[in-house]
C-alpha cells in the first residue's frame, strides 16, 4: 500500500512537472501584444523590445523555463496585466478561491447524496415508473450539452420560484440555483452506475441464498447489496471532481459568481495571458491532486484492486 | 450387463449394424447450418427497442432536411441581413411569422436559415471529430495492446493527459490558437482520441488470449480472419458508441466554447453562436424565442445520437444477440 502511494504520488509530481513545462511553452507561442496591456498602440519598436527583454521573454527558452519553474516553486504565479494591472495573481486569487472551493465542496456533496439515492431508487423499481424518469434523466442530462440546459435552469426556475438571477453573497436564496446547477451533471453519473452496480449485485447468488434464508428484503438491501454497491462508487469521486470543475467555469460566469471559474472567463476575454497561464495551471494541478487522491482512496478502500499491474486500466 | 451382451454376440452379429450409414449431405449441412449473420442480429435486436426506432427516424429526417434546406425554393441565406420595406431599417427580432418562420435576429438576419446552416456546421465538426477520433483511437488502441513494449510509454502518456480536465486542455488550445474551425476540430481531437484508445486496448488484451482465439490461432486460422470475426464484433459496439457520443460531446464543447469567447468567430452561425446570441438578449420573454429555437433544435439532434449510440451499441454486442 505504502509503496503504491508513493509510486502514484512519484507520477503525479511527474504529471504536474509536465504539464508546467507544456503550458508554459504552449503560453509563448501567443502573440506578444497580450504582455503590454492597453497601452501597446503607443510604444514603438524598441520601447516593446526594451519591455520584453525586461520581463525576461528575450533570454533563451531553456532559461525562460528554468526561471519559470523556480517561480512556480517558490509559490509566484506572476502579475496579471489587463485583469488588474500589475497586481500579483496570486493577490487576485485570494479573494476568488474561497468562493470556488464553497461552491465546489456544495454541488460535489448534493450530488453524492441525490445521485446515490437516485440510484438506488431506481434499482430497487427497476423498469416501474422511477426508473424510467430517472433514466430520461440521465439520458438528457448527458445528451444535451450543459450549457443548454443550464441557461434554461436559469432563465425559467429564477421566474418559478422568484430566485435571485445573480449572486450575491448576502442573499442565501442566490446560492440554491448555482449549486444545484453544478450538481447536475454528476448526480446523474452517479445515479446510473450505483444504479448499474446494485442491479449487478442484485442478481447474484448470494443474494437469492439469502432470500433461501428467509431474510428479509430490507436487511438484505442495507447488509449485502448496499455495501457492496458502495465500494465500487469510490472510483467515480474524482471524475465528479473533474465535472465540477468543467460545470464551475460555465456557471461561476453566468451567475457572476466572484470565484476562479468566472475568473478564467474573464482572463480569457481579456486576454490577460499570466492570468489565463496561472489558472489553467491551478485547474490542472486540481485535477492531478483529485485523481490522486481518488486512487489511493480507491485502493485502501478495495483490496481486491491489484496493485502493481493497474497501468493505463483506469 | 457384459454378460447380456456377450450373450448376444454369441447369437450372432446383428449385419444390420455394421452397414456403412448412408452419408445425407442436405440433412448434415440441415445440422450443422445456422443461419446467423452477426449484422442481421444487430438489426434485430436493434429494432426491439422502439425509443431507438422513433429517434433513429427523427436523426434521419432532421439530416436530410438540414442537408437539403439550402436547396429548397425561398430560403433566404444565413447571413443575409433584411432590411423592413417601410421604415428602411434593419428588420430587428422580428417575431416568428410567414415570412420568418423563426423570426430574425438583432440585426436581422434570418433565424431559420441560420440555425439550419449552423446544424450543418455543428454536424461537419461533430462528423470529423468522431471520425478522427475512431482512426486515432483505433491505431493507437491497437498498438498499445498489441505491442508490449509500447505499453508502458503510452500508458504513461495517457495518465499524463488524462490527468487534467477535458475542459482545460480544450481551453487552453483554442485560446493560443485562432478560432476557426479547425481550431475547433484539433482542440477536441486532441483529447477526444484517449477515451476511444482506452477502450480498444482494454478489450484487445482482455479478448487477444481467450481461449478461443487460442483455439483459432492453434486451428491455423489466418491473423486477418481472426480480427476480423473474433476480435472486430467485440469492438464495433464500443467503438459505434463512441463516435456516436463523440458528436453530441463535440456540440457541447462547441457550444461551450463559443460561450467563453473561445468558438468559432461570430460570421460563421453555429448552433453555439445562435445559443449564445440567444443567451444575450434572453432577459427579454419577447425575444426568448432566439434562444428557444436553436435550444430545440441542438437538443433533438444530441440526444438522438445520444440514444442510438447506446442502443446500437448495444445491439452490436454480440453477447446480446440470441
Amino acid at each position: 500500500m505504502f509503496k503504491y502511494s508513493f509510486k502514484r504520488l512519484l507520477q503525479s509530481i511527474g504529471t504536474l512537472f509536465i504539464v508546467i513545462t507544456i503550458v508554459f511553452l504552449l503560453m509563448r507561442l501567443m502573440p506578444e501584444e497580450g504582455y503590454f496591456g492597453d497601452g501597446f498602440e503607443k510604444l514603438d519598436e524598441a520601447q516593446r523590445e526594451a519591455i520584453l527583454a525586461n520581463m525576461g521573454l528575450r533570454d533563451p527558452i531553456h532559461i525562460q523555463l528554468k526561471n519559470f519553474y523556480k517561480q512556480i516553486i517558490s509559490g509566484d504565479l506572476g502579475t496579471s496585466i489587463i485583469y488588474r494591472p500589475k497586481v500579483p495573481v496570486a493577490e487576485v486569487l485570494k479573494t476568488k478561491v474561497p468562493y470556488s472551493v464553497k461552491f465546489g465542496l456544495a454541488a460535489m456533496a448534493i450530488s453524492l447524496f441525490c445521485g446515490i439515492s437516485l440510484g438506488i431508487i431506481m434499482a430497487l423499481g427497476k423498469n416501474k415508473f422511477w426508473d424510467k424518469m430517472g433514466t430520461g434523466y440521465i439520458v438528457f442530462i448527458n445528451a444535451v450539452p450543459a450549457a443548454v440546459y443550464y441557461l434554461f435552469l436559469q432563465l425559467y426556475v429564477t421566474d418559478i420560484f422568484k430566485l435571485p438571477i445573480l449572486f450575491n453573497p448576502s442573499k442565501p436564496a442566490s446560492w440554491i440555483l448555482p449549486v444545484v446547477s453544478m450538481s447536475l451533471g454528476s448526480t446523474a453519473s452517479y445515479a446510473m452506475w450505483m444504479r448499474r452496480y446494485m442491479v449487478d449485485e442484485l442478481n447474484k447468488d448470494y443474494v437469492k441464498l439469502a432470500r433461501a434464508k428467509g431474510l428479509k428484503n430490507k436487511s438484505i438491501m442495507v447488509k449485502h447489496v448496499l455495501r457492496n454497491a458502495f465500494v465500487p462508487m469510490v472510483q467515480y469521486l474524482p471524475s465528479s471532481l473533474l465535472y465540477t470543475i468543467a460545470g464551475s467555469i460555465y456557471i461561476e460566469s453566468l451567475y457572476s459568481i466572484p470565484g476562479m471559474g468566472g475568473l478564467l472567463v474573464d482572463a480569457i476575454q481579456r486576454q490577460d495571458n499570466p492570468l489565463v497561464q496561472s489558472l489553467v495551471l491551478i485547474y490542472s494541478s486540481i485535477g492531478i491532486v483529485g485523481l490522486f487522491l481518488g486512487d489511493i482512496l480507491m485502493a485502501s478502500i478495495d483490496p481486491r484492486i491489484k496493485l502493481e499491474k493497474k497501468g493505463g486500466a483506469r | 450387463m457384459s454378460n447380456t451382451k456377450i450373450k448376444k454376440l454369441s447369437d450372432g452379429i446383428n449385419k444390420s449394424l455394421f452397414e456403412f450409414a448412408s452419408y445425407n449431405d442436405s440433412a448434415a449441412k440441415r445440422a450443422g447450418y445456422s443461419n446467423y449473420s452477426y449484422w442481421r442480429s444487430t438489426v434485430q435486436v436493434f429494432a426491439k427497442n422502439k425509443m431507438a426506432l422513433f429517434f433513429l427516424i427523427l436523426m434521419m429526417v432532421l439530416l436530410t432536411f438540414t442537408f437539403i434546406q439550402p436547396y429548397l425554393p425561398n430560403q433566404n441565406s444565413p447571413t443575409k441581413i433584411h432590411i423592413d420595406e417601410n421604415t428602411n431599417m434593419q428588420l430587428r427580432n422580428s417575431s416568428p411569422d410567414s415570412k420568418f418562420w423563426f423570426g430574425t435576429n438583432s440585426i436581422g438576419q434570418d433565424l431559420w436559415a441560420r440555425i439550419w446552416s449552423g446544424t450543418r456546421i455543428s454536424l461537419m465538426i461533430g462528423f470529423l471529430v468522431g471520425l478522427w477520433e475512431a482512426f486515432i483511437g483505433i491505431i493507437i488502441g491497437a498498438l498499445w495492446g498489441y505491442v508490449r513494449k509500447l505499453d508502458r510509454i503510452i500508458t504513461e502518456i495517457y495518465n499524463v493527459i488524462d490527468n487534467i480536465p477535458t475542459t482545460i486542455i480544450l481551453v487552453l488550445l483554442t485560446y493560443i490558437m485562432r478560432p476557426s474551425i479547425g481550431t475547433l476540430i484539433f482542440a477536441m481531437c486532441m483529447t477526444g482520441w484517449l477515451g476511444m484508445a482506452r477502450f480498444v486496448r482494454n478489450q484487445i488484451v482482455i479478448i487477444r488470449d481467450r481461449e478461443y482465439n487460442l483455439a483459432s490461432r492453434c486451428l491455423g486460422t489466418p491473423t486477418n480472419r481472426i480480427i476480423t470475426k473474433n476480435l472486430l464484433p467485440y469492438l464495433v459496439s464500443v467503438i459505434m458508441l463512441r463516435m456516436a457520443l463523440a458528436i453530441p460531446a463535440a456540440i457541447g464543447s462547441e457550444v461551450f466554447l463559443t460561450y467563453i469567447g473561445l468558438g468559432l468567430p461570430v460570421s460563421i452561425p453555429s448552433l453555439g453562436n445562435l445559443i449564445n446570441e440567444g443567451r444575450a438578449v434572453m432577459m427579454v420573454p419577447s425575444l426568448r424565442y432566439q434562444l428557444i429555437f436553436p435550444a430545440i433544435v441542438l437538443s433533438l439532434i444530441t440526444i438522438s445520437f445520444y440514444v442510438i449510440g447506446n442502443v446500437f451499441a448495444d445491439a452490436a454486442d454480440p453477447r446480446n444477440h440470441v
